[in-house]
Order: structure tokens, then sequence, then C-alpha cells
């Protein structure tokens, strides 16, 4: 049993015996005969391992149920929640939304009003989801008929890329207005980025965003990553969104 | 500022392995920290000296190693430190490649007091 939630999965060793176990393994103690009170550990230890196992036990929640999940993370306002709002009309597959926002409900309000399931995180001041807040949504989410659990984390380009919250593959948007300069400003995000999406495209003739030279910096920083130009207004765009999602669902 | 959670993580596994080895007393933790790992080690730095105090790491110096990127090529098999942010392998150009090292945050060692 999942000690924690009572959820019926078997939580990869994480208590003290399993730790104990590990550091044992890997650390080599060394004391100084000048200086008998002092000893040098020596360890090579995760500095995240507590939530990366976090992670893992989500990720094997969402396997147990055939679920493949995807981390959407992107700045305030590059389109993530209605990009959501709008999936649901270009594919069968069904989906839910864990939202992570600092305060309100109002993204998981308007997922709910399209007929959509979501359950909102409210982080208070944390600027990113972790795995522990992903962990405790997960009980307030209907797994069982379910393709697809998006996770759409804090707007924040930065501190999210360092937290494995659980899911499958990361999504990055980037929108129109923000500027095709983005991509080499946070490299670490786009980086991890398992599909990049250039929202907002219908606003090409009013900025001087350059998708090539978006499409330059992309290829430099994570030259095997997918990209799509989207707009909800193109519906090419989202069939063809609608269909990376269904090849790229686990098993699939 | 995800560095303050990410000190917090690092400060309470210092104070498991004292607590483990008989330590009352942490005074140096060297961590290693790739330069790609989201992390920015002066604000870790700050955060550090922050939390540790009322702590058992109290007295402890912070000691970072930061990590250059390293990437693997699958097209020619030879490994190669990055000096840029660009991910194509330096000698053959192959775009087939892993990077082995500069995501990480890793503790790597720490000093104990036991005395």
């Amino acid at each position: 049993m999942c000690k924690d939630c009572g959820c019926s999965l078997t939580r990869p060793a994480h208590n003290s015996n399993g730790h104990h176990h590990d550091h044992h393994s890997h650390s080599e103690l060394h004391s100084n005969p000048q200086l008998n009170d002092k000893k040098t550990l020596s360890v090579i230890h995760k500095i995240l391992d507590k939530n990366d196992i976090e992670a893992g036990h989500n990720r094997d929640h969402f396997n147990s149920h055939g679920v493949t999940a995807f981390n959407l993370m992107s700045s305030p306002g590059s389109g993530k929640t209605t990009l959501l709002e709008h999936l649901h009309e270009y594919t069968n597959l069904k989906y839910s939304v864990i939202e992570g926002d600092l305060e309100t409900s109002r993204d998981a309000d308007r997922l709910k009003a399209k007929g959509i399931d979501a359950y909102q995180i409210q982080t208070g001041s944390a600027c990113h989801l972790d795995a522990f807040m992903v962990h405790s949504a997960l009980h307030h989410i209907k797994l069982d008929s379910l393709d697809i659990c998006f996770v759409e984390n804090v707007g924040n380009l930065v501190c999210p890329a360092s937290y494995d919250v659980g899911t499958h593959l990361n999504i990055v948007l980037v929108s129109i207005p923000e500027g095709d300069d983005k991509v080499e400003k946070y490299p670490v995000m786009f980086r991890r980025a398992d599909l990049i999406l250039i929202t907002k495209c219908d606003l090409l003739p009013h900025f001087d965003f350059s998708i090539s030279e978006a499409k330059a910096q992309i290829s430099k920083l994570n030259p095997n990553v997918d990209v799509i130009e989207l707009s909800i207004k193109d519906p090419r765009s989202m069939t063809q969104l609608a269909k990376w999602l269904n090849t790229h669902q686990r098993g699939a | 500022m995800h560095e303050y959670s990410i000190v917090s993580a690092l400060i309470e596994q210092c104070e498991q392995l004292a607590l483990e080895n008989g330590a009352n007393k942490v005074t140096r933790v060297a961590i290693k920290i790739g330069v790609m790992s989201g992390v920015e080690p002066s604000l870790l730095q700050t955060a550090f000296e922050t939390f540790k105090l009322g702590e058992i790491c109290q007295d402890a110096e912070l000691e970072m190693q930061i990590q250059p990127l390293v990437l693997q090529c699958y097209g020619c098999n030879r490994s190669n430190q990055l000096e840029e942010r660009h991910f194509i392998c330096p000698q053959c150009k192959s775009s087939d490649t892993k990077l082995v090292e500069g995501e990480e945050m890793l503790l790597m060692q720490l000093e104990l007091d036991t005395g």
C-alpha cells in the first residue's frame, strides 16, 4: 500500500530502510587520523531524490491506468489553457487536466465549463509544481476512463524545468507576442521539451517574430524535438497536434 | 526562486546523513551543479546561508563544483565537453547525441564532526 495516501500501488522503497541501504552502497567514510572527530563522507546523491521517487510513483499511477501524461510548460499567457479548451474539438482522446497556479481556480473553472474534468492546485507563492503536489491532485482525477492527463504547470519558463512531476513527456509553448528570442534566453526549458508549440501563429502579421530564427535556435539546443506552429483558429494545426498526441501515447 | 526548495531538500538530506553517521555537526557540504540544471549557483549559495541557520548545518561551508556540458555522440562514439549550448557533435556534426553531464544536481561529499 501507498502509506501516505492509501492508494493501491506499491511505492518504491523510499522509507528510511530503503535509503539506508542506498547510502551505504554508495558512500565511503574516511577518517582523518590527525583529527579524530572529523569524518569525510563521500556520497553521490541526487539533491531532488525525494521528488524524483515521488515522480516515479506518479508515473506508475498513470501507467497502471494506461494514461499518458504530458507536462505543459510556458510563460504565463502563452495559451496553455486556451489550447486545452479547444483541443477536444479535434480529438477523440479523452483527457483531464491538473492545473497549477499561484492563486484562483479560474483555469480549472474554464475547462470544466467546456466539459473537461480538471483539478486546480493552488501553489500559494511556489513558482513550480513538484511531484508531491501532482500526487495529491491525482487522487481527485478519475484516471480509469482517460487516455491523457495534462499537467498544466505554473506559468514560468525557469523553475518548472528543474522538477520531474511524474509525466511522460514535456510540451513547451512559446507564443508569437513573446518574441523569437525566448528559446535562446531560456535554454534549460526548451532543451527539456519533447514537443515545442509556437502558439498564436494567427498573430504573425502583427509581430516581428521570425519562425525561422526560432527554429534555428531550437535546432541548436534540442536538435530532435518536434515543433508545431499552432493557432486555435487554424483547424489544420490543431489536427496536427491531435495526431502528435495520438502517436505519442504510451503503448501506441 | 526554486533554489529555496532545492536547498531545503539538500539540508534535509545532510541532516539524515549526519544522523545516520552519528555526527552532531556538518562542517562542509560539497555539491555538483550542472550548467544546464536550471539552478543559479549564487541564489543557491544565498538560500543555503539562510536555511542552514539553527540546523545541524549551521556552521557548514557550501562548496560548489560547476559541471560543464559533456555530450556523448552515437555517430562517432566520442564524448566532448561543449563550450556553448549547441547540442550537435563538434567532431562529426551528428545530432544523434546524448547529454551525459551538465544537467545534474548532486550531493557529493559531507564533512562531519563526530566529536
